[in-house]
């Protein structure tokens, strides 16, 4: 019995049934724990965690940098930006708002740089469902490929303050 | 071993007992008097802790669903602060201690080591919760259970955590030291029994959580106070993880000891094989700690080897550790109930079993819950990768309310069923309602986390006061959060009739001191069984084969259909 002292000699070796599923789950472990490793170097969406240490001022300034030299136009008063294909692309997350709005080309690869100026923030890109934190002091380097067109957008998804639902950001692709 | 209190152990012989201790008359145990005291004690501030969760649960449930949309901004993220300390930190610890001090005294017929120390924890961790919620509740902490740096809340806030954390390593301390004493003075011969055996493990786990807990928490406190610089926000988020996922380890291993407890209770299951069961709990301690990694899988400044490393520890021989419990769970009371003559088809001893039991049945749900969705969505989830698709979405909600809720919670619930008629010696009021509780509590929890799962995988963040400010969330999800919604009312009602239950038995059930507690139903040998007939048979349990079977090809179709789901993403590295 469970709450019973277990009769002397109680250590013996599965069998039966009971061996037969411990084989099967951990079978099924190993499985899981080759995916992991496989994809890192076969499948195409990875988390490498890629980042470099940044002061939230130093980062705004080359956002801004950014915005001066490639703004291409304006959407609901938040600059358009098309960085150069290939390069680097900047987006700071704030209380409450992405900045500036991204242009990017189907097919070409960005590295695309994160950070926060405040607090912790949530890169959520939708409908495409990718997500990835956002934190000051932190530049999030992610290598991405656009490979759809059309109209993106950007909702916070960590805790932010008062106006958290509210940061709201686009990306466009061409 | 016949009658309805066959399954438990038998009454021993009537030899005096010392003065700080009782004879149940239901299981002939004896029971330490101080144990049972604060057995009591720190159940009851566990279910008021619960019933202050459940009501912000309906209030949040309530304003996600958008076309309710009950809150306000402020109040939103006010009430949500509260209902993840109450839920998953106070209601869950109390109980726990409640686990711990039952584990340590009664099955070794030992003497809880001190009240003064049982007094120190209790009045320890009733301050930190108090002065957690006092903070809460004045708007001064309005920085949800994970509290992320740099977001800043009172000093209150901190400190009530801290106090809550270390009263409750005090009292596994206290439990530690209960099972010294007991083996010093040979309360009882040979090994423990496995109930103890995995209080035990959930009491190591917490000792390296609530660590963790005080790492993170004490420099955060002397930071509020304005005395030393803020702590590194990652370097806060790996250690806070430390506590907050570790604790829920902690959760499993109490619920998993709970579930023996209950087959034990209701069908006298006892482990098929000690040595496996015990086994698994060992790879909970060895294997579960780093679980944190988890919630750090799509953060900047920590590496693929880190993350695939600390997501499996090479293997996920903690993922192993709770499909053993899944089999060896549901085999025990196959193999109980084909001993008790209930052997027609695959299933036959499920058609018998126990069902008007409201434990037996939380039991059932919970192993269910906790393993088809909870089980099944975590690993998924957890996987290094494919948490790009799922981070600090709803599908994560949706996961851990089927993990702490649907499993955790309903197991502590079913428990209650037995722990009022035997430690406050009143049987049940309204036993009709009882009965009905766990469907209504499991089948609410199971519309919830489906509902949010789904909703996730749409793309809804998790804490989010309103998600039309986006502009891009279409029927679908709206159907989804609809399903959460009254999924939560139900659930929310469950939990009420539970609390009515428990209070109401407390206050008027009628006392059974001096006999055995009313039965809520026990599986019944059959004319000519016996007990131990199947015991070298080791294919008897074939409907568990078959019920492991299909839960294993689930799990193998939802996580290479997360995988597929993934590769159709942009490319990222």
């Amino acid at each position: 019995m469970s709450l019973a002292i277990p009769d002397r000699g109680w250590y013996k070796a599965p069998a039966g049934a009971e061996k037969l599923w411990i084989g099967l789950a951990l079978l099924w472990c190993f499985v899981m724990s080759v995916m992991m490793p496989f994809w890192h170097f076969r499948g195409k969406q990875n988390s490498r965690g890629e980042a470099y240490a940044v002061k939230p001022a130093d980062f705004l300034a080359r956002a801004e940098k950014q915005v001066a030299a490639n703004k291409v136009g304006e959407l609901n008063g938040f600059p358009i930006v098309e960085p150069a294909p290939g390069g680097d692309a900047y987006l700071v997350a704030r209380m409450w708002a992405w900045y500036p709005t991204l242009k990017l080309r189907q097919g070409e690869t960005y590295r695309l740089h994160l950070s926060s100026l405040d607090l912790q923030h949530g890169f959520s890109l939708q409908p495409l469902n990718m997500n990835f934190q956002v934190l000051p002091g932190y530049d999030h380097v992610l290598t991405i490929t656009p490979t759809s067109k059309g109209e993106f957008t950007i909702v916070c998804n960590e805790f932010c303050g008062i106006g958290h639902d509210k940061m709201i950001g686009k990306i466009l692709v061409e | 071993m016949s009658s309805a209190s066959a399954t438990l152990p038998a009454p021993a012989a009537p030899d005096a007992l010392p003065a700080h201790m009782r004879r149940c008359d239901t299981t002939g145990m004896s029971i330490c008097l101080a144990a049972e005291r604060f057995i009591k004690l720190n159940a009851v501030a566990a279910v008021v802790f619960l019933l202050l969760g459940g009501i912000a649960a309906i209030l949040l449930a309530l304003t996600r669903w958008q076309a309710v949309h009950l809150l306000r901004v402020d109040w939103f993220y006010r009430i949500l602060t509260f209902h993840g300390l109450n839920m998953l930190i106070f209601w869950i610890l109390f109980f726990e201690v409640a686990v711990l001090y039952f584990a340590c005294t009664i099955p070794l017929k030992a003497r809880l080591f001190s009240k003064k120390v049982a007094w120190v924890s209790f009045g320890m961790m009733l301050t930190g919760a108090v002065m957690v919620n006092t903070v809460i509740l004045q708007g001064k902490a309005d920085v949800l259970l994970t509290s992320y740096l740099p977001l800043l809340a009172h000093p209150a806030f901190y400190l009530g955590i801290i106090l809550v954390a270390v009263g409750t390593l005090v009292g596994v301390f206290n439990f530690f030291a209960t099972l010294y004493t007991a083996k010093r003075d040979r309360t009882y011969e040979g090994s423990v029994p496995l109930v103890t055996f995995g209080a035990t493990a959930a009491a190591i786990i917490a000792v390296v959580t609530l660590l963790h807990g005080a790492i993170v928490m004490i420099p955060t406190f002397t930071y509020s106070m304005g005395w030393t610089p803020q702590p590194d926000p990652m370097w806060y988020r790996m250690i806070w993880w430390g506590l907050g996922h570790q604790s829920q380890q902690v959760n499993v291993c109490a619920m998993v000891a709970i579930w023996y407890l209950i087959a034990n209770l209701s069908t006298g299951a006892k482990p098929v094989n000690e040595t496996v069961c015990r086994g698994a709990f060992v790879l909970y301690i060895l294997f579960i700690n780093l679980a944190s990694a988890h919630h750090l899988l799509v953060d900047p400044g920590v590496g693929s080897a880190w993350k695939i490393w600390n997501t499996s520890y090479a293997m996920y021989l903690a993922v192993l550790a709770s499909m053993i419990h899944g089999f060896t769970v549901p085999a025990s009371v196959e193999l109980a109930m084909r001993e008790k003559g209930y052997v027609k088809g695959l299933f036959g001893w499920v058609m018998s079993a126990p069902w008007r039991n409201p434990a037996f049945a939380g039991f059932v749900l919970s192993v269910l819950i906790f393993g088809f969705i909870g089980g099944i969505t975590g690993v998924t989830l957890g996987t290094q990768q494919i948490n790009i698709i799922a981070h600090n979405t709803l599908r994560i909600t949706g996961h851990f309310h089927a993990t702490v809720v649907g499993g955790t919670t309903l197991a502590f619930m079913a428990l209650t069923f037995y722990v009022i008629p035997l430690i406050f010696r009143r049987d049940f009021i309204w036993r009709t309602a009882a009965r009905v509780q766990p469907w209504l509590f499991g089948g609410g929890i199971l519309l919830v986390s489906l509902g949010m799962s789904f909703a996730g995988s749409l793309g809804v963040p998790r804490r989010d006061h309103d998600i039309e400010a986006a502009g891009i969330y279409g029927p679908a999800t709206h159907l989804f959060l609809g399903v959460m919604g009254v999924g939560a009312i139900i659930a929310v009602i469950g939990l009420l009739l539970f609390v009515v239950l428990c209070v109401g038995t407390i206050l008027f059930g009628q006392k059974n001191a001096g006999r055995p507690m009313a039965d809520w139903g026990t599986a019944q040998p059959m004319i000519g069984s016996r007990e131990g007939s199947l015991a070298d048979d080791h294919w008897a349990t074939k409907g568990t084969v078959a019920l492991t079977g299909v839960f294993l090809a689930c799990f193998a179709v939802y996580y290479f259909a997360n995988w597929k789901a993934l590769a159709d993403v942009w490319p990222v590295r």
